[in-house]
């Protein structure tokens, strides 16, 4: 993963609430066995409507996404995080992620940085009134700039960490595969394995 | 989570798998029992470990299926049938290659796999607990939000994206930090003709899609106690829906039975073993929750979805909300798109409208009783003119089952279709799917735009209001027939 310091970019206004993952990247592109190709299925019901914001010759490039409360809702594809990344979107801003979308998104490095619902009303505003408008996001200090316009948003310290120093997370924890083999050993013996019942 | 007070059961179980405690900001590493694999959250991982040269850790804590793309329409090559070949092969090629990509990912890492045509084959929140894998005070884990189902065992269960399905085939373990917790409790006795899926339609709407954010739910008090394990397992399977990645019901009396005898249940000295382990698995009584919702079950009623997500709701007896009364902006401007997408007139009866499809399965709702439930009311009318019926049991041994109690012949007989094992209409990735426009009523889980197929309008519902539906043609319960 590449370390991730600050990045600027077009910001995109997506005035919605409760964008789930089925609206993100629908099903039928799920099929892919790659990590790569999505950004042709990202939003793809939306995008048939010729109003939708990335129709817009102003947004069609942007790369921080700015949308309403509980984005990333319902299932756990991390294909919604490598479309918006397919797409070319390195930054999420939202009052609200959905808890495994955000956990997907720390994984592959797209930052889902958690602003006050009243400054995304702020960004939205801007970006509307001037489309195209670049937002510049600081992860070293945690805030979002959009002309004079700047507000702060939260990560945890930890992902935080990662995303700076561009960590692999397996790597991380097989640095304790003395702990997971010594916690191996203690498991209780009845709990089932999968292996094949010999009478079933 | 305070160490001084009692503990939930949520704390309990994560106590009792942390293999290292984070220090500071870092999260735990936290050991996981059982990791449940399907064809379309794995490719990528599978592929991951390959590039790095790391194995499976643990192939025997690690067991895979075929159910997001497998058709249901299939039928068994009659001379082959002992070898398990079915005729109708995966149509779609990009389907045909994903499901291929697992077996061969199965069989080069050397994990256990029940493909289609398998006795043991089915949506993988199905098999897991039927076979007796899923058990009370284990981690479980899946590519798939509904994983929360098997929390219904006392079980800490939930689902996690793909680089997460790498790093438990990798190292048996997650990086986590600790869920707060969060208590649902409904008192009271639930009404005939009010089920599980009314609870949990009921909550989703109370708390919202992202009330549970950042908890774990523990389902508790009479009414969930009254319910035995299939219908726990529908309410644990929705916590998802109200943004929690998991829910728990502590294990009791009836957990215990349903376990008892299964393939992978402990036996003999083990099963007395396990048996002392899960009977502390019991939120303390002075232990404390993060946040707690109260709900009655005798004021419930079957419950229906107007919108286009799962807390989007009302009693079947309201009518499709009018969004100019709703006072939030946000709110409104959503309410107004989901009426317009579902092509509903505010004031219009919930009552009055129209379905083209029913579908009855799933991993929410598409386990033995539910088949039963609707059967009931199925049996001695027909589906309605117009309207199709699928019923999709959410195993093949679900299915087998319910061909031995002559349930299949109460289906056909009704008007309706008998399908093989899989995920089926709940969500658009195999042959069955809602064309644009088409509504219906589905005992699903998500509602969402073009959910069931682009373009699809979908409304929530119990396998009883299903079936009621069904005979009806419009929204409708048991008592309306």
């Amino acid at each position: 993963m590449e370390p991730f310091t600050t990045h600027t970019g077009v910001g995109v206004p997506l005035r919605r609430s409760n964008v789930d993952t089925d609206q993100i990247i629908p099903a039928v592109y799920l099929k892919r066995v790659t990590r790569t190709g999505f950004e042709d299925g990202l939003f793809a019901a939306w995008r048939n409507d010729e109003q939708f914001v990335l129709n817009h010759e102003e947004f069609r490039r942007g790369s921080v996404l700015v949308a309403g409360p509980d984005f990333g809702i319902g299932s756990s594809r991390e294909h919604a995080v490598w479309a918006l990344m397919n797409y070319g979107f390195g930054v999420v801003i939202s009052s609200r992620f959905a808890d495994i979308f955000r956990g997907n998104s720390g994984k592959q490095g797209l930052l889902t940085a958690q602003c006050e619902q009243s400054d995304v009303e702020q960004l939205w505003k801007i970006l509307e009134n001037d489309p195209g408008t670049e937002v510049t996001v600081d992860l070293t200090e945690k805030t979002v700039h959009a002309k004079d316009f700047v507000a702060r948003f939260v990560i945890d310290d930890y992902t935080r960490w990662r995303l700076l120093e561009g960590l692999d997370d397996i790597a991380l924890t097989l640095r304790h595969a003395d702990a997971i083999g010594e916690f191996e050993r203690a498991r209780p013996t009845w709990r089932p394995t999968t292996t094949p019942i010999a009478s079933a | 989570m305070a160490a001084t007070t009692g503990r939930t059961l949520a704390e309990k179980v994560w106590d009792a798998h942390v293999v290292r405690r984070g220090e500071g900001a870092e999260p735990d590493v936290l050991y996981i029992d059982l990791h449940l694999v399907h064809e379309v959250t794995s490719p990528q991982a599978f592929d991951g470990l390959r590039l790095a040269g790391r194995p499976v850790r643990r192939p025997d804590l690690t067991i895979a299926t075929e159910d997001h793309n497998v058709p249901t329409d299939w039928t068994l090559d009659p001379a082959s049938r002992s070898s398990g070949n079915i005729e109708l092969p995966i149509a779609d090629p990009v389907s045909r290659t994903q499901v291929d990509t697992l077996r061969k990912n199965c069989e080069e890492f050397g994990v256990r796999l029940h493909p289609m045509g398998d006795a043991e084959q089915g949506i993988v929140h199905v098999i897991g607990p039927q076979l007796g894998l899923t058990q009370p005070g284990m981690t479980v884990v899946c590519g798939d939000s509904h994983t929360s189902t098997h929390g219904a065992f006392g079980a800490m269960a939930f689902g996690i994206g793909t680089s997460e399905v790498e790093h438990v085939l990798a190292t048996q373990t997650l990086p986590l930090r600790p869920f707060k917790t969060m208590a649902i409790n409904v008192a009271g006795k639930l009404r005939p003709g009010v089920t599980a899926k009314d609870i949990i339609l009921a909550v989703i709407a109370k708390i919202g899609t992202g009330g549970g954010q950042g908890y774990v739910l523990e389902y508790r008090g009479e009414a969930i106690e009254a319910l035995s394990m299939e219908a726990r397992m529908t309410i644990c399977n929705m916590s998802i829906e109200a943004g929690a990645r998991a829910g728990m019901i502590a294990p009791d009396a009836t957990t215990f039975e349903y376990l008892r005898g299964r393939p992978h249940a402990p036996q003999g000295a083990g099963w007395d073993a396990a048996l002392a382990d899960w009977r502390k698995l019991r939120t303390d009584d002075d232990a404390e929750f993060d946040a707690e919702v109260e709900l009655d079950a005798d004021e419930l009623t079957p419950f229906v979805t107007w919108g286009t997500n799962p807390g989007q709701g009302l009693p079947l007896s309201a009518s499709v909300p009018d969004p100019e009364l709703i006072a939030d902006e946000n709110e409104r401007f959503a309410a107004e798109k989901a009426l317009s997408y579902m092509d509903l007139t505010p004031g219009t009866p919930l009552r009055e409208v129209a379905v083209d499809t029913v579908f009855l399965g799933s991993c929410t709702n598409g386990r033995i009783e539910d088949l039963r439930a609707a059967a009931d009311v199925l049996a001695g009318h027909t589906v309605a003119d117009g309207v199709r019926m699928l019923v999709v049991p959410g195993s093949m041994r679900v299915r087998k089952a319910a061909e031995d109690e002559g349930l299949d012949k109460v289906f056909l007989e009704a008007g309706a279709e008998w399908r093989q094992a899989g995920c089926s209409m709940c969500l658009g990735m195999n042959p069955d799917q809602l064309k644009p426009g088409e509504r219906s009523a589905s005992t699903s889980n998500r509602n969402f735009e073009g959910r069931q197929g682009k373009g699809g309008r979908t409304h929530l519902v119990s396998p009883l209001v299903a079936a009621a539906t069904a005979v009806r043609g419009t929204l409708s319960s048991p008592e309306d027939l």
